[in-house]
């Protein structure tokens, strides 16, 4: 893919979801670092509690506020872009709470003491919807926090619930209406659904090239387009694995003797059994790319862009991640 | 039934030998196949399921790592090696659950066609449908008008659907139902997805303790007319119903309040009904299994679930690492292989030999390539599961391999519980 403009230049909230053991963190964290470009500051949000984001970074645990974690790419070939910052924040319904409470009551010291009673726990529990409300306001709240007129961070990337809720996570203020018809939750949720619901934010789904992956994308695309205002960014493919030849090569069946051949002349032995292994894990691979392809074809008639991250086969580390922040970056999503 | 007695003997003598061995259920000291587990005795799937005290086994693992799939696999193995087995699945793939026969969310048993009956055996599957189960409870221990009541309140309507923890409360209650059932002689369950593993173990406890608790009862006092509150209490409640209306509105306190007093008869048994389901799992006919992907995440969670159940002494089977990327059978490290790609891709533009054979070196240099991407991926693999092998050397281990298509039938169910079996 050629380098492009930024496909979401309006958005100041990303919204990053997938299916369990897709990526989602690996590609939030890479989409935050990408994002963090020419001195812009980045606020990475994680909402589960698995201290994920600290792992990825490699750093000790977060605490419950925003931290400093990483200088994001610089532009290529651009020695006067340093870069700019990536913030982290780990989001607990419990610390949420008090900050609301601080916030908008003024109450943090009685909000404490209200948790050593079990209030928290009790309150999140009599209103299943407060605690994702809590964690989206949290996010709108900074992506819309200012300082002497500017915003504090150009945008806020939120590694949000898996696939399977992010319609319900998301869609706050039918999550509380059922319960709370009137009230201060409720006026937050509709100024955390404002927010939500406009071309402000995005919400991108990270998929592998696997069935069931896909079909909860799928469904999960199909879920948030029923609900008004809210948009659908791109998908991300995570851990594609990139055909090593064109796929008509592919197709053509391996000529294990031409091969045997040309192992030897690269200096190696037993080329008879090499070559024959060799061509039955090329053709393995060629099943593995038509696959691939099919699901992709998928995603691909669902509409919203694509972008897509190769599988690092020597694992994340943050040298991978900038790599797929690179990627990120060079394929247009920042 | 298809078990010879004098193992079984010898497995009831194993079991007696150590306390080490009643908490990780022994295995033969076989070595696993595969070299990604090599230090680990190998999971001896046929033994548990054909053991016919083994009961219940529960499928749990964190999100995305493959917990249903393995336990319709068990379920379908066990069946068709003579076992009447049920599996309850809390939120099945579409197409596994199509495999399974199953259309419906409708909280009833389904036989499931097309398994063999041969060895006497048969399989039932259903789907957890949480709301139903929780209403059932409601039905069966309040009179009729009390229970429509309770139906009908809108606090409870969301309890029921939606709280955290409802799902894994009453697929805990599900699979206390259908133990005390005695319909099936081995039931498996699969824990419903969530981040962590651990919720299925702290999930139903926690409902439990909120549904008894003393806060909830606080809450509900002032609408008892007539009963005391003591002064302390009277101090924290006015602070807690002060914040919560703030919170929440004063709607939604009254609407919990009515619920609480409706309610107020059957508390008690929500805490007694966790805790004997909790006790069903300490039980020796039970065996957990953890699943788990070769990913440093769902490693380190299946990690912190075998020492929880240590803690909480329960017996477990051994760990499932599924989704592994078997190494090539051919021997040739990733190093020398991208060496020769090299090699051969050197040679290419040197314009050496006839068309044909720059065809072939490019495709064997592309096949090396592969090669050395395929070892090294096994080799990460290896090196995360190594990290789980040295701190519990004694965790039986089955690998199941990475399949490039997901599982839509029994053939493919089938297939994964032959990977499960010793070889």
């Amino acid at each position: 893919m050629t380098t492009r403009d930024t496909d979401w230049d309006g958005v100041r909230l990303h919204v990053v979801t997938g299916k369990g053991g897709t990526g989602k963190t690996t590609v939030a964290g890479a989409l935050a670092l990408a994002l963090a470009h020419g001195g812009r500051k980045v606020l990475l949000i994680e909402t589960e509690g698995r201290q994920g984001i600290a792992q990825l970074f490699d750093r000790p645990p977060l605490p419950y506020g925003e931290r400093k974690i990483a200088i994001g790419l610089g532009e290529p070939d651009d020695g006067r872009d340093p870069g700019g910052d990536v913030y982290a924040l780990a989001i607990d319904p419990e610390g949420a709470l008090l900050d609301y409470l601080h916030m908008f009551y003024n109450m943090r010291s009685a909000g404490i003491a209200l948790t050593k009673l079990g209030l928290v726990d009790f309150a999140t529990t009599i209103a299943p919807g407060l605690s994702d409300v809590l964690v989206t306001g949290k996010a709108t709240e900074a992506a819309r926090r200012k300082k002497s007129g500017r915003f504090v961070y150009d945008c806020v990337v939120l590694d949000a619930p898996p696939t399977g809720r992010i319609g319900r996570f998301l869609n706050v203020t039918a999550e509380v209406s059922g319960l709370a018809k009137v009230g201060p939750i409720r006026t937050h949720a509709d100024t955390v659904a404002n927010v939500i619901k406009s071309p402000q934010t995005a919400v991108h789904f990270v998929s592998t090239l696997e069935e069931m992956p896909v079909q909860e994308t799928l469904d999960g695309i199909a879920e948030l387009r029923g609900i008004a205002g809210m948009q659908v960014g791109g998908i991300v493919i995570n851990m594609a694995r990139p055909a090593v030849l064109s796929r008509e090569e592919l197709k053509a069946s391996a000529d294990v003797e031409g091969m045997a051949r040309a192992l030897a002349s690269a200096g190696l032995h037993t080329t008879d059994t090499l070559a024959a292994a060799l061509a039955d894990e090329l053709a393995e691979h060629a099943r593995h790319v038509e696959l691939q392809d099919r699901e992709r074809s998928e995603l691909e008639a669902a509409g919203p862009p694509i972008y897509e991250l190769p599988m690092i086969a020597e694992g994340i580390d943050l040298a991978a991640l900038h790599r797929l922040a690179a990627e990120l970056r060079d394929q247009g999503a920042a | 039934m298809s078990e010879p007695q004098g193992r079984e003997a010898a497995w009831t003598e194993e079991r007696a030998t150590s306390d080490e061995g009643r908490r990780q259920a022994k295995a033969p000291r076989r070595r696993a196949a595969g070299s990604m587990s090599a230090g680990n005795p190998r999971l001896d799937m046929d033994r548990i399921i054909d053991d016919r005290r083994t009961r219940i086994i529960v499928c749990c693992g964190s999100g995305g790592v493959g917990k249903t799939t393995a336990a319709a696999a068990i379920g379908l193995r066990a069946a068709e090696r003579g076992r009447q087995v049920c599996v309850l699945t809390v939120d099945p793939a579409r197409r596994l659950a199509q495999s399974m026969g199953l259309t419906s969310l409708d909280n009833t048993p389904r036989l499931v066609e097309g398994v063999s009956d041969e060895n006497g055996g048969s399989l039932h599957a259903m789907m957890l449908d949480m709301k139903r189960t929780f209403d059932e409870i409601v039905e069966a221990h309040a009179d009729p008008a009390r229970a429509a009541q309770i139906l009908a309140n809108p606090f409870y309507q969301s309890l029921s659907s939606s709280f955290a923890g409802t799902q894994e409360y009453m697929a805990m209650e599900k699979l206390g139902q259908l133990r005390r059932s005695d319909e099936w002689d081995l039931i498996v369950v699969d824990t419903p997805p969530s981040r962590s593993a651990l919720d299925f173990l702290d999930a139903p406890e926690r409902l439990g303790r909120f549904l008894d608790g003393r806060l909830i009862r606080v809450l509900a006092s002032p609408v008892k007319a007539g009963r005391p509150v003591t002064r302390v209490l009277n101090v924290g409640f006015s602070m807690m119903t002060s914040a919560l209306t703030k919170l929440l509105g004063a709607q939604v306190l009254r609407d919990a309040q009515t619920f609480i007093s409706a309610f107020d008869t059957m508390f008690g048994g929500f805490r007694e009904r966790a805790e004997a389901t909790y006790r069903l799992l300490q039980a020796p006919g039970t065996s957990f299994l953890v699943v788990a992907a070769p990913e440093p995440d769902a490693l380190r969670e299946a990690s912190y679930f075998v020492e929880r159940l240590d803690e909480e002494r329960m017996p477990l089977g051994g760990l499932i690492l599924n989704r592994v990327h078997t190494l090539p059978a051919i021997r040739l490290s990733a190093a020398r292989s991208l060496a020769a790609a090299e090699t051969l891709e050197g040679i290419i533009p040197n314009g050496r030999g006839v068309p044909a054979e720059a065809n072939d070196y490019s495709v064997t240099a592309a096949a090396l390539r592969l090669h050395a991407e395929w070892m090294n991926l096994g080799e990460r693999e290896q090196r995360v599961a190594g990290a789980f092998t040295s701190a519990h050397p004694a965790v039986p281990i089955a690998e199941v391999p990475a399949l490039p298509v997901d599982v839509h039938d029994l053939a493919g169910l089938r297939r994964i519980g032959d990977s499960l079996a010793l070889p």
